[in-house]
C-alpha cells in the first residue's frame, strides 16, 4: 500500500458540552463519525460543528500551530487540535475518542474555558526583556548565535497551556506558578542582554517556585512545540546556584544534602539527607521513621555500605563540581 | 534459552528503606535463571535532585556508573524508574552529543574510566518482558494471583519522557495508556485494575519541601484504586512504594478520607506467583500489612 493511500474508519466521539449560562452540569455528546487518514483534531471540532450542532464551541484561529489557541484534551491527554492527526490518536487510543475542554472545572462553553489563571502567573514572572538600552540606540543590540542557544527554544512557545493544564500541581497548589510560566521565565533569565535580578529569585521563592515541581514530566509529554518545561525548570534550578542567590531552604538543602551524602559514603544516606534538609523540622518525620524503623526500614549511618572504590568517587567530586553552595 | 546475564544498578534505596526490594529482585533473578552482576562500586544516581544542583558532576558520576557495566560488557539493569531515568538521561545526553561525551570522559580517564556508549540501561521490568518474555513466565506460574485485582501503578519516571524510555526497550510503551505492567498482572494470573491514577505522581519528590501535595497525589492514587475494586496496587519504583506503603496517614488526611491498600513491588508480585514464599520476598518489611497471604 502506498503511504499517500487515504483510509477512512469509524470513530465514536464521546464530547463534553457545557454552557456556563443556561447549565448547572456539563454532559457528554456522542457523535459518530467516518474519519479519513488525513484529518487533524481540529478538522473533528469543526465537523461536530457545521453537520451536527452550530452551537458547539471551540477556539482557534491559525490552523498552523502558532496561535495556541485550540488546545484541548483527547482522551485525557493535552493536545493542539490543528496539529495533532487522528491517525496518531486513533493508534493511541483506538476508535473511542473523548474530548474535552483542557480544564473541565474552568470550562465556559465546551472547549471554551478561562484561562485566567494561566495569564496572571505568566504576568507574574515578568515575561518581558528587562534592559537597560538607549531609546534611540546607535547600533542594534546584537546576540551572537551562541548566546541565542542558551535559549534552548524557549522563545517557541505559543502560550497554548496544553502544558499548565497537564500539570498535577496546578490545580492542588494554586500559587505555582505552573510549567509555561516556568518556561517565559527562563526564557528571558537565558537572554544575554536581560538585566533584571528580581525574576530568578521570585521563581525560586517556595510555594509558587520551580522547587515545588514534582518532577512527574507530564509537561515534557505534551508540549506540541517540544519545548520540554520540566527541562527549563532544572535549568532554573541550576541558575540559582550559579549565580548564588539560591536561599537556604529545605528545597535546596535537599538538592545539595545528595552531594554530602554522595561526598561521604558514595550511596545516598536517607536518614542523614532528611535530617540536614529539614534541621529541627525532623521531628515531624519521626512517626512514621518510628514505624519504618520497626519494619527493618531504617539502616544506621554506621551500617551504611559504602560504593566500592569510594576514592574514585571522591576524587571526580573534586575535579567535576561547577558550582558551590 | 541462553542464560540473561545483567549488571545491576542498586540504586540507595534498595539498600535502606525497601530492603525487600532486593531480596525480592534476587528471589526473582534466582526463580528465572537470570544472573546478576551487582555493580558494587556504583555511586547514587542523584534522584533528579543533584542534578537541580549540579548538571556536570551529575553526569560524570552517572556515566561512571554506566562504565562499569560496559566493563562487564552487559547490559545495565535498573530497578528503580528514578534510577533508570537519571541514567538513561545521561546516557541519552552524551550518545547524542561528542562534545560533551569528551568533556565527561575526560574527568573519567582521571581514575581510568571511560564511558563508550556500549551498554544498554533497562528497568527490570521492561528486561523481563523484552528479554525473559511473558509467555514464559506464564507457564512458569505455580501460584496464579487469580483471586486478587490488582491495580498496576507505573511511576512517572519509567512512562515519561516517553521519547527517552523508547530507546532503552523494545515494546514501545504508551505514556496514556501503558500496558507493562497490566500484562506482568494478567501473566501472573491476576486481573488488572484500570484506574485513572495509574500512570499519575506519587508526589515522593517533593515530599519534604511541598507535603501537602506529595500528600494529595498520594492519597488520590490510593483512593482511585480502592474504588476500582483494587485488593492490591503494584509499581516498579521503589520511591512509588515508599509513598504508597508508608505515607498512608499524611495521604488519608490530606485528602479527607481513609485510605490504605497493600502495595508489591513488581518483583514481589512475580515472586508470589512463581512460588517464592512470603520470607523470601521480604513482605515483612511494609509498613502497611500485606495481609492477604
Ligand atoms: S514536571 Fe513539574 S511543571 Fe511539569 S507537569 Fe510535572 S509538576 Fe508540573
Ligand atoms: S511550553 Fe509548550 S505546552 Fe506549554 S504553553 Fe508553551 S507551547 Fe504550550
Ligand atoms: S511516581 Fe513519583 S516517585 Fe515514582 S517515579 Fe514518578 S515522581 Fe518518582
Ligand atoms: S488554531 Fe492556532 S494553534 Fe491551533
Amino acid at each position: 500500500m502506498s503511504t499517500n493511500t487515504i483510509t477512512t474508519q469509524k470513530v465514536n466521539f464521546k464530547v463534553f458540552r457545557f454552557n456556563a449560562d443556561e447549565d448547572y452540569l456539563p454532559y457528554y455528546e456522542n457523535y459518530t463519525m467516518d474519519i479519513t487518514s488525513e484529518e487533524v483534531v481540529l478538522d473533528v471540532l469543526n465537523r461536530i460543528k457545521w453537520d451536527h450542532d452550530g452551537s458547539f464551541s471551540y477556539r482557534r484561529s491559525c490552523r498552523h500551530g502558532i496561535c495556541g489557541a485550540c488546545a484541548i484534551k483527547v482522551n485525557g491527554r493535552s493536545t493542539l487540535a490543528c496539529k495533532e492527526s487522528m491517525t496518531t490518536m486513533i493508534e493511541y487510543f483506538g476508535n473511542e475518542i473523548t474530548l474535552e475542554p483542557l480544564s473541565t472545572k474552568r470550562a465556559i462553553k465546551d472547549m471554551i474555558i478561562d484561562k485566567g489563571d494561566f495569564w496572571d502567573k505568566h504576568a507574574a514572572v515578568t515575561p518581558y526583556l528587562v534592559a537597560d538600552i538607549d531609546e534611540c540606540p546607535s547600533c542594534e543590540n546584537l546576540v551572537s548565535p551562541h548566546d541565542a542557544e542558551e535559549l534552548d527554544e524557549a522563545d517557541l512557545c505559543i502560550q497554548c497551556g496544553a502544558c499548565h493544564y497537564a500539570c498535577p500541581v496546578v490545580d492542588i497548589n494554586h500559587d505555582f506558578f505552573g510549567p509555561a510560566a516556568f518556561v517565559a521565565a527562563y526564557r528571558f533569565e537565558s537572554d544575554v542582554r536581560d538585566s533584571d535580578g528580581e525574576r530568578l529569585i521570585n521563581v525560586n521563592e517556595e510555594k509558587q517556585g520551580v522547587w515545588d515541581c514534582v518532577k512527574c514530566f507530564e509537561c515534557a509529554e505534551v508540549c506540541p512545540k517540544d519545548i520540554n518545561p520540566i527541562n527549563k525548570i532544572t535549568k532554573l534550578h541550576q541558575m540559582a546556584f550559579q549565580r548564588g542567590v539560591a536561599k537556604n531552604n529545605v528545597a535546596t538543602r535537599h538538592a545539595v544534602g545528595f552531594l554530602h551524602s554522595i561526598k561521604k559514603y558514595g550511596v545516598l544516606d536517607e536518614g542523614g539527607l532528611v535530617l540536614y534538609s529539614e534541621g529541627a523540622h525532623i521531628v515531624k518525620h519521626i512517626p512514621v521513621a518510628l514505624q519504618m524503623f520497626r519494619k527493618g526500614k531504617i539502616v544506621m549511618p554506621w551500617n551504611i555500605v559504602k560504593s566500592d572504590k569510594l576514592d574514585e568517587i571522591q576524587k571526580l567530586i573534586k575535579s567535576s563540581s561547577t558550582v558551590k553552595f | 534459552m541462553k542464560k540473561l546475564k545483567y549488571a545491576l544498578f542498586t540504586g540507595c534505596t534498595a539498600k535502606q528503606s525497601t530492603p525487600e526490594q532486593m531480596m525480592s529482585t534476587m528471589a526473582v533473578a534466582r526463580k528465572l535463571n537470570i544472573e546478576m552482576i551487582e555493580l558494587t562500586e556504583a555511586s547514587c544516581c542523584g534522584a533528579s535532585h543533584l542534578q537541580d544542583y549540579d548538571d556536570f558532576l551529575s553526569l560524570v558520576l552517572n556515566a561512571r556508573n554506566i562504565a562499569y557495566a560496559e566493563k562487564h560488557g552487559l547490559t545495565m539493569v535498573t530497578i528503580c524508574n528514578t534510577c533508570q531515568l537519571n541514567t538513561a538521561m545521561t546516557k541519552h545526553r552524551l550518545d547524542k552529543n561528542p562534545e560533551l561525551k569528551a568533556r565527561v570522559n575526560e574527568k573519567l580517564a582521571e581514575v581510568g574510566l571511560e564511558y563508550k556508549g556500549t551498554s544498554n540501561v533497562i528497568h527490570f521490568l521492561y528486561a523481563i518482558i523484552d528479554d525473559f518474555g511473558l509467555d514464559k513466565i506464564k507457564e512458569m506460574v505455580v501460584k496464579p494471583l487469580s483471586q486478587f485485582n490488582i491495580a498496576p501503578f507505573y511511576g512517572c519516571h519509567n512512562i515519561r519522557p516517553s521519547e527517552l524510555h523508547d530507546e532503552s526497550h523494545k515494546q514501545k510503551e504508551n505514556p496514556y495508556k501503558p500496558t507493562s505492567l497490566d500484562d506482568l498482572i494478567i501473566a501472573c494470573g491476576g486481573k488488572n485494575v484500570d484506574y485513572e491514577e495509574k500512570t499519575k505522581c506519587c508526589g515522593f519528590h517533593v515530599e519534604l519541601q511541598a507535603p501537602h501535595t506529595a500528600a494529595v497525589l498520594t492519597g488520590t492514587a490510593i483512593a482511585g484504586a480502592t474504588d476500582n475494586n483494587a485488593d492490591m496496587m503494584v509499581t516498579p519504583c521503589p520511591l512509588c512504594h515508599l509513598k504508597l506503603d508508608t505515607q498512608t496517614k499524611s495521604a488519608s488526611e490530606a485528602i479527607g478520607r481513609e485510605v490504605s491498600l497493600p502495595v508489591l513491588h513488581m518483583q514481589q508480585m512475580v515472586g508470589l506467583a512463581l512460588g517464592c514464599t512470603p520470607a523470601e520476598l521480604g513482605l515483612k518489611h511494609h509498613v502497611t500489612d500485606v495481609n492477604f497471604i
